[in-house]
């Protein structure tokens, strides 16, 4: 008698403890979910005001380096320098987002004023966002690549929740802007028929600059979390494609913000799962799956997602051509 | 009103205006007409500041005003509405109308207020839309509604209007008349830019002919008639009329049987249709365009893949149901495409390239072992033979097509076609964007053929062109043929009601 009650208490334990785990599973994924998320997110709405805008945003990855890499420095040194101690983040974010911003007039002066191939100047900046990183910190840290480590208490807060309710009001402001302003009708006018636009007297480079610059803070502040929020430091090329990544979701959620939201959050989905699954799973020969292989689901999903799902997504027709305003 | 003094701009090596001069009165309609390329739209683009004139000054009620860009034209009071109309096809018609002029403020779009000045609006000039459908569902002639309120709502008094019949049939030309009457009546004043005679003498007070980026004449419409202004037009006399005799028709060329055409979403485009072509005569189809034309013609040709055809296609006893474009044009069918730009020409490519498309690939046109090389001399050959012919301007086989006026690619194209000797013929819209004197050519020309014996089948939205050159005439409607008619004895309000009504 005894010995059957004991079984049935050590099943119903491992019963709660089972749904303990799951349920602190479940709390977890979500909350890196959220992290993972957030760059994607803040990334991706930068892009939709320059693509809303009829400029293609394929510098997103560039600009969230440039962002990183500036808000990493900038921490440090007013952590160091400054001794500003917990107001550093803030300081450093501050320099990430004018980092992105200044990518952004270059890209945009290329692109609108001299009408430059968006996705050739794009390109560009992007790979010399590669090496100009790495060649600062090393005349600035002395390090190749990389910029030193920012205490942990020095950092962006990285509560989830947080960030989650930062992420939803940015959401209600950017659909407000683009729906129930004139600035956000010009701006869609702008990206579907400039010709239109122009003829009803909007201006149809004020609105393109606009939206690039835009994109650029916002890619910038993307970067800056992920140097000073997710990690402490900035490391050579840490975006990981996650601008394009960002691009593929804007692509996905249609050029609107709660799809566009959905859809980084998916992104953000696989890559968490995607840590969790390492050393997981083993391979028939009892070994671990390389993490590499791992790592490679989220980038996979995103070429399933756009060659497959988005058959029906339409851009803003005017997306990628420069506006030829005749003489 | 308004007033051009000595305007002049120059476009590379064109003198698009050259010194025009032209005075527009307050509360009346002024025609504007010329050939394309006379420079009548670039001096009202001058006007609504699109572009900026080299000299010359503008003046608005007496006064001379610096027009920088649309946005200072409308400030002063002038709207424009452009030929390829200005709007944003995704968006609601409240929206397009303050695209610019946004009511509320910066931080808040009051698309309520607008929506209700938009119906006021609409009802006192009787421009009846609804401020909340998206563009994309409107009618051609709701969209021109859309522009008439969108120069209305930002308060303008004088209305620039380019070419703006075009697109509309003949039942909503008039309506449109009307329109232009009543804001006449309410004190606007209305440019109209055509090239359409009938319309200046039947809408318009006075006039003004360009030619060649000049002012050649400015009339009252009342002491003109379209003799004069044809001849002012072109600088010479012209003839108006089509001349042909009764055509000598043979046996059936083309027998189209109960042909459906379905579009990737499944719906029909063409609808059950039967016809014939004979040799030795001009079959016209009538109706306003996206009504099926198209995709007929494109069927015709061998430019619809066959899973997206039903029915049958004969010509000369043969199916062409599962015939590539190539082997047809082998057979003897040739075909003058409506848009000359996407299906005619190759722009950047010289007139002797583009003068074998189609027959590039096999002799004369290529030597050796039956068509390994391209022979220069005979391209050559066959570029200058029909650019003499057919008058191609300038005669310059080296030039690319893209340096041609409209009315010579077309000429080229026309040619390019007549020197397979076909025997079916199919052409759509051949005088589209065509000057007066080039029309009279080419029409000229389709009857020259007709008369060789070739079958003709005929689109066009030009219903004097389609009436005046066909001998039997097909209604097309809604992918169905409404009717047919003969286009000797109905009357234009007879078609019209066939091409809108389809019954």
């Amino acid at each position: 008698m005894g010995f059957g009650r004991k079984v049935l208490d050590a099943s119903f334990e491992s019963k709660r403890m089972r749904d303990i785990f799951t349920w602190s599973l479940i709390v977890s994924v979500a909350e890196s979910t959220i992290r993972l998320a957030t760059p994607l997110v803040l990334a991706a709405f930068g892009g939709l005001f320059s693509e809303r805008s009829g400029v293609i945003n394929i510098a997103l990855e560039g600009k969230m380096l440039a962002g990183a890499f500036t808000a990493a420095a900038v921490t440090y040194a007013a952590d160091t320098r400054l001794g500003v101690g917990t107001a550093s983040p803030w300081i450093g974010l501050l320099g990430g987002m004018v980092a992105g911003l200044f990518i952004a007039v270059i890209y945009a002066v290329s692109c609108i004023k001299y009408k430059a191939d968006q996705v050739v100047s794009g390109a560009a900046i992007n790979i010399l966002m590669i090496g100009i990183p790495g060649f600062l910190s090393g005349a600035l840290f002395l390090s190749s690549g990389s910029t030193p480590q920012i205490p942990k208490d020095h950092l962006l807060p990285q509560s989830p929740w947080l960030i989650a309710l930062v992420i939803l009001l940015l959401l209600a402001a950017i659909s407000y802007v683009l729906y129930k302003t004139p600035f956000g009708l010009r701006l869609r006018s702008v990206g579907e028929n400039p010709e239109a636009a122009d003829a009803a007297g909007v201006s149809v480079s004020r609105i393109r600059y606009s939206g690039v610059l835009l994109a650029g803070v916002l890619a910038g502040l993307g970067g800056a979390y992920l140097s000073i929020g997710q990690s402490s430091l900035f490391t050579r090329n840490m975006t990981a494609g996650r601008g394009f990544i960002a691009l593929a979701a804007l692509i996905f959620g249609k050029w609107r913000p709660v799809p566009t939201l959905l859809a980084c959050l998916l992104f953000g989905f696989t890559e968490a799962v995607s840590i969790l699954l390492q050393g997981v799973y083993k391979l028939p020969s009892g070994e671990d799956i390389p993490v590499q292989f791992i790592n490679m689901v989220p980038y996979v999903l995103t070429i399933v997602v756009l060659a497959g799902f988005i058959g029906s997504s339409r851009p803003p027709r005017a997306l990628g051509i420069p506006y030829e305003k005749e003489k | 009103m308004l007033e051009l003094r000595q305007i002049t701009k120059r476009f590379g090596d064109v003198l698009a205006n050259d010194r025009v001069d032209i005075v527009v009165k307050p509360a009346t309609i002024h025609a504007i007409v010329g050939e394309n390329g006379a420079g009548k739209s670039t001096a009202m683009r001058i006007a609504y500041g699109f572009y900026t004139a080299d000299s010359g000054e503008i003046l608005v009620d007496g006064h001379v005003r610096d027009i920088k860009s649309p946005h200072d034209a409308i400030a002063l009071g002038i709207g424009m509405v452009h030929q390829h109309f200005m709007l944003v096809e995704t968006m609601t018609v409240a929206e397009n109308i303050v695209l610019g002029a946004e009511p509320g403020n910066t931080l808040a779009l009051d698309i309520k207020s607008a929506a209700s000045q938009i119906r006021k609006l609409s009802e006192e000039f009787k421009l009846a839309v609804n401020p909340n459908e998206p563009i994309e569902h409107l009618s051609v002639g709701q969209q021109q509604r859309v522009e008439l309120l969108k120069a209305l709502y930002r308060h303008a008094r004088l209305l620039i209007l380019d070419e703006p019949t075009a697109v509309l049939t003949p039942l909503e030309v008039e309506e449109f008349f009307a329109i232009l009457r009543r804001m006449r009546e309410q004190g606007k004043t209305v440019i109209i830019i055509t090239h359409k005679l009938s319309e200046v003498l039947a809408i318009s007070d006075e006039v003004t002919v360009m030619r060649d980026g000049k002012v050649v004449g400015r009339v009252q419409t009342k002491d003109t008639n379209a003799a004069e202004l044809a001849r002012l037009m072109v600088g010479r006399e012209v003839l108006l009329r089509v001349e042909k005799s009764d055509p000598d028709v043979g046996r059936p060329k083309l027998e189209v049987n109960k042909l459906s055409v379905i579009d990737r979403n499944g719906s029909k485009r063409v609808n059950d249709v039967t016809f014939n072509v004979r040799s030795g005569e001009i079959v016209g189809i009538a109706g306003v365009e996206g009504n099926g034309q198209t995709e007929l013609i494109e069927a015709l040709a061998g430019l619809v893949d066959p899973a997206y055809i039903k029915g049958e296609m004969i010509f000369e006893g043969k199916s062409l149901n599962h015939m590539g474009a190539r082997v047809r044009r082998e057979l003897g069918i040739a075909h003058i495409p409506e848009d000359r730009h996407r299906r005619g020409l190759l722009l950047d490519f010289m007139l002797t390239e583009n003068s074998i498309l189609g027959v590039h690939y096999r002799p004369p046109i290529t030597a050796l072992a039956g068509g390994v090389f391209l022979d220069n001399n005979a391209i050559q050959r066959r570029a200058d033979e029909i650019i003499q012919r057919f008058d191609v301007r300038p005669p310059n086989a080296a030039l690319p097509a893209r340096a041609l006026s409209g009315g010579n690619q077309q000429k080229l194209i026309i040619g390019r076609e007549y020197h397979v000797n076909p025997k079916l013929l199919l052409v759509s819209q051949p005088t589209r964007g065509v000057d007066i004197g080039a029309i009279e050519f080419i029409h000229r020309q389709l009857v020259a053929l007709r008369d060789a014996g070739c079958a003709i089948l005929l689109v066009s939205a030009e219903l004097e062109e389609v009436t005046s050159l066909s001998d039997r005439l097909l209604i097309i409607h809604d992918g169905r043929i409404a009717g047919e008619v003969d286009p000797k004895v109905a009357t234009l309000e007879e078609i019209g009601l066939l091409m809108t009504r389809g019954h």
